[in-house]
C-alpha cells in the first residue's frame, strides 16, 4: 500500500501513528521494534526502582499492618467491633466483599472478553488487568472469611467429611457464592500465569544473577519458544479465554444471588444479575484506569499504554456506566409498576430516607461523572480520566453500600427502624484491605513484567512475516522482515 | 545418521519472515525432527512445519464435562444421601438449584484441563534442554528468531545440514551438543 492511502486522523497527536499492515491506528507509539518492547517492559523489573515505588509500598505495607491489627482485633474480640446490629446484620464487611469482587471483574474482561473479541488493544494493559484481578479477589475473599466470626472454621463451607458428619447447604446462594469465587479465583491465576510463562522466560533469559536465574527460570518452566509450544500454547489460551467468559458473567451474577434471592424488598429483583455485572465491570475498568494512570509515567510505558488505550477503556467506562444508570432507574419503575407498597417504600427510602446522601453520591459518581467521555477531549485527558476514575471507585462502593445499608435498615416494624454507623474497625477493616491490594500491585510491578511482551511483540507491525512489503512506510521499516 | 554427543544444529534469523522461509525450505528438503523458536507465535508457521492442530481441545472437553458431572454428583450425593435435609418442601434431589455449582465445578475442570493439556503436550516443565547451552539462544525469547534440527533425524548430516541452514540466509549457526541428555 502506499503511503499516500494511510488515512491521518485529522486530530494527529491525540490517535497515534497508522500501522502500515493492518491499516488501523498504531496500538504502541514511536515504533520501538522487538528488542525495544523486551527493554521498556524488563526495565521496571530488572533496574533500581525509583524512590517513589519504597514510598507507595511503605504506605501500603503500614495499611496492611493495619488489616493485620483488626483481623487480629476481631478474633479475639467477635464481630461485636463492627457496626453490624440487627436490623442491618450484613454491614461493611459485605459491601467490601463485593466492592472487590467487581473490581476482579475488569481483568478478566480484558484478558477473556476482549481477547474473544479481537480487541487487540487490550495486550497493553491486560497484563496488569489480570493482576489486578487477582489481588482484588483476594481482598474479596478475606471479607466472608473473617465476617463469620470464627474464621478456623470456614472449612465448614468446604465439601469436606467431617467429625460431625454434617455437609454444606447447596441450595443456599451462600453456597453457590462460595464455589464460585474462588473458582474465579483459582482460574483468573490459571490464565494469568498462562499468558505469564513466555514472558517469564525472556525474564530467565535476562537474568544475570544467579538467584534470577533461577527464580525466573523455576516458573518459565523450561520455556522454549518453540512452534509447538506456542501452538498448544495460544489454543490453551483461546480456550481459558472461552472458559472464563461465562465464568466472569456467572460469578457476579452469583453474587447478586445471595440478594436477590431473598425476599428483602430492595433485593428481591430479577435485574439484579445483569446489573451487578454491569457494574462489576464499571468498576474494575475504573480501577485499571486508575493503576495504568499511574504506573505507565512512574516507570515510563508512554509508549506502550498510549492515549488509544484509555481513550478505549474511556468508552467501555461510558457505555457501563449508562448501564448502570439504566438499572437505577429500571429498579425505580418496578418499585412504582409492581404496585408493591414495601418495594415502592424501599427505593422510595433510598432517595429520600436517611441515606439519601449515600444514594445521591452513588448517582452522581457512577451516572453523571462517566458522561463527561461523550467528549474525546476528556477520554485523552489523563488528569480527567485519573478523576472520574477515582469517582467511579467511590461512587462503586457507594453502590454496594446503598444496597446492602438502605435495605435492611428499615425493617418491616418501624420499632425495628436503625440507622447504622460504622465503627473505627469497620473503617480499619476496609483501609485495611487497600493496603492488602496495595502491597500485592506494587510487588507485583517490581518482580513481575507487567505489560505481556511476547503479546505486544506480536501486534508490532514487524510480526507480520508477509505483510511489510518494500512499498510500506519507509520510517517504520527499520529491521523490518521480508518475505 | 545420529552422531553421539551432538543432540542437532541451531540457526538464527533475524526476521519472523526469515524463519518462516526457512522453515518452509527445511520441510521440503525432507527433515522432520526440526522446530523454529520465535519470541511470540509467528503465524503460519505451523502450516509451513505442518503441524497438526493441537489437541488441547480435547482435555478441556474431557475434564470440563466431568467436573460438571462430578460437581452435580456430588451434590447429588450430599444432598440424598450424606446430609438429607427437606428445605423449603423441596424434593431431596432438587437440581435445578444445584445448576450454578455444576457450572462452576465444569468450567474449573475445563481450566485445569487446559492448563494440564498444555503442559503434557509441550512436555513442560523440562528445566534442562540441550538448547539452553547455546548463549545465543538467550535472545530466542527477546528479538531473535531460530530453527532447530535435531541430529536424531534420519537426514542429518553435520556437514550439509549445517550448508543447508547457512544457505537459508541465517546469519549464525552452531552445532548444539547433547551435553548428556
Amino acid at each position: 500500500m502506499a503511503v499516500a492511502e494511510i488515512p491521518r486522523d485529522p486530530r494527529a497527536g491525540v490517535i497515534p501513528d497508522v500501522d502500515p499492515v493492518e491499516y488501523r491506528p498504531s496500538l504502541v507509539t514511536g515504533n520501538p521494534g522487538f528488542h525495544g518492547v523486551t527493554e521498556a517492559v524488563a526495565r521496571p523489573v530488572e533496574w533500581q526502582p525509583p524512590i517513589g515505588w519504597y514510598a507507595v509500598l511503605a504506605v501500603s505495607l503500614s495499611m496492611l499492618g493495619l488489616f493485620g491489627v483488626a483481623i487480629a482485633w476481631l478474633m479475639w474480640e467477635g464481630v461485636g467491633i463492627w457496626g453490624n446490629q440487627v436490623p442491618v446484620a450484613w454491614g461493611w464487611p459485605i459491601v467490601n466483599f463485593v466492592f472487590w469482587v467487581g473490581i476482579g471483574h475488569a481483568g478478566t474482561l480484558i484478558s477473556a472478553v476482549l481477547f474473544l473479541v479481537r480487541q487487540r488493544w487490550r495486550t497493553s494493559i491486560n497484563r496488569a488487568a489480570e493482576a489486578m484481578t487477582l489481588f482484588a479477589v483476594a481482598c474479596a475473599l478475606t471479607f466472608p472469611g473473617i465476617h463469620t466470626g470464627r474464621p478456623w472454621l470456614d472449612y465448614w463451607m468446604m465439601p469436606v467429611p467431617n467429625q460431625m458428619a454434617m455437609w454444606p447447604q447447596f441450595r443456599s446462594p451462600l453456597m453457590w457464592d462460595v464455589f464460585a469465587v474462588s473458582i474465579y479465583g483459582l482460574v483468573s491465576l490459571l490464565f494469568w500465569y498462562l499468558g505469564l510463562i513466555p514472558d517469564l522466560a525472556t525474564m530467565r533469559d535476562r537474568a544475570k544473577s544467579r538467584a534470577r536465574q533461577l527464580a525466573y527460570g523455576l516458573f518459565a518452566l523450561g520455556w522454549r519458544g518453540s512452534a509447538r509450544h506456542w501452538l498448544h500454547y495460544e489454543r490453551s489460551y483461546l480456550l481459558l479465554a472461552g472458559l472464563a467468559t461465562p465464568l466472569v458473567l456467572s460469578v457476579h451474577s452469583v453474587v447478586s444471588f445471595d440478594f436477590a434471592v431473598s425476599q428483602l424488598p430492595g433485593w428481591h429483583t430479577t435485574i439484579f444479575p445483569p446489573y451487578f455485572v454491569a457494574g462489576a465491570i464499571f468498576s474494575g475498568l475504573a480501577m485499571v484506569i486508575t493503576l495504568m494512570v499511574v504506573c505507565r509515567v512512574a516507570f515510563r510505558l508512554e509508549h506502550l499504554v498510549t492515549l488509544l488505550h484509555f481513550d478505549r477503556m474511556a468508552k467501555l467506562i461510558l457505555a457501563t456506566g449508562s448501564m448502570v444508570g439504566l438499572a437505577y432507574a429500571t429498579e425505580f419503575f418496578i418499585a412504582w409498576y409492581s404496585g408493591n407498597q414495601y418495594e415502592l417504600f424501599a427505593f422510595l427510602n433510598r432517595a429520600s430516607g436517611p441515606y439519601a446522601w449515600a444514594y445521591w453520591i452513588m448517582v452522581s459518581c457512577n451516572v453523571l461523572s462517566p458522561q463527561l467521555f461523550w467528549w474525546k477531549r476528556a477520554r485523552t485527558s489523563i488528569p480527567i480520566l485519573f478523576a472520574v476514575s477515582i469517582l467511579v471507585n467511590i461512587g462503586m462502593w457507594f453502590e454496594r453500600f446503598v444496597i446492602v445499608i438502605t435495605s435492611q435498615h428499615r425493617d418491616f416494624l418501624p420499632s425495628m427502624w436503625d440507622y447504622f454507623v460504622p465503627t473505627f474497625w469497620d473503617v480499619a477493616t476496609l483501609l485495611g484491605s487497600f493496603g492488602l491490594f496495595f502491597t500485592l500491585f506494587t510487588l507485583f510491578v517490581r518482580f513481575v513484567p507487567m505489560v505481556a511482551m511476547s503479546e505486544l511483540k506480536g501486534v508490532l507491525p514487524e510480526a507480520h512475516a508477509h505483510g511489510v512489503g518494500p512499498d510500506a512506510h519507509p520510517g517504520r521499516l527499520a529491521g523490518a522482515g521480508h518475505g | 545418521m545420529a552422531e553421539t554427543g551432538v543432540w542437532g544444529a541451531l540457526a538464527e534469523f533475524g526476521t519472523p519472515g526469515a524463519l518462516l522461509e526457512a522453515s518452509r525450505r527445511v520441510r521440503t528438503a525432507g527433515y522432520r525432527h526440526f522446530d523454529a523458536h520465535s519470541p511470540f507465535p509467528v503465524h503460519g508457521l505451523e502450516r509451513a512445519m505442518g503441524l497438526k492442530r493441537s489437541p488441547v481441545p480435547l482435555f478441556v472437553l474431557v475434564l470440563g464435562l466431568g467436573g460438571a458431572a462430578g460437581g452435580m454428583l456430588l451434590q447429588w450425593w450430599v444432598s440424598t444421601t450424606a446430609y438429607p435435609l427437606v428445605v423449603s418442601g423441596k424434593p431431596l434431589f432438587s437440581w435445578q438449584a444445584f445448576v450454578p455449582v455444576m457450572f462452576e465445578c465444569g468450567v474449573l475442570g475445563g481450566a485445569l484441563g487446559a492448563v494440564a493439556g498444555f503442559l503434557a503436550l509441550c512436555r513442560l516443565p523440562r528445566h534442562h534442554h540441550p538448547l539452553f547451552a547455546s548463549a545465543a539462544f538467550e535472545r530466542m525469547s527477546d528479538d531473535r528468531f531460530f530453527l532447530s534440527i535435531e541430529a536424531r533425524d534420519e537426514r542429518f548430516d553435520r556437514e550439509s545440514t549445517l550448508r543447508l541452514l547457512s544457505e537459508l540466509g541465517s546469519s549464525r549457526v552452531e552445532l548444539i551438543e547433547s551435553g548428556g541428555d
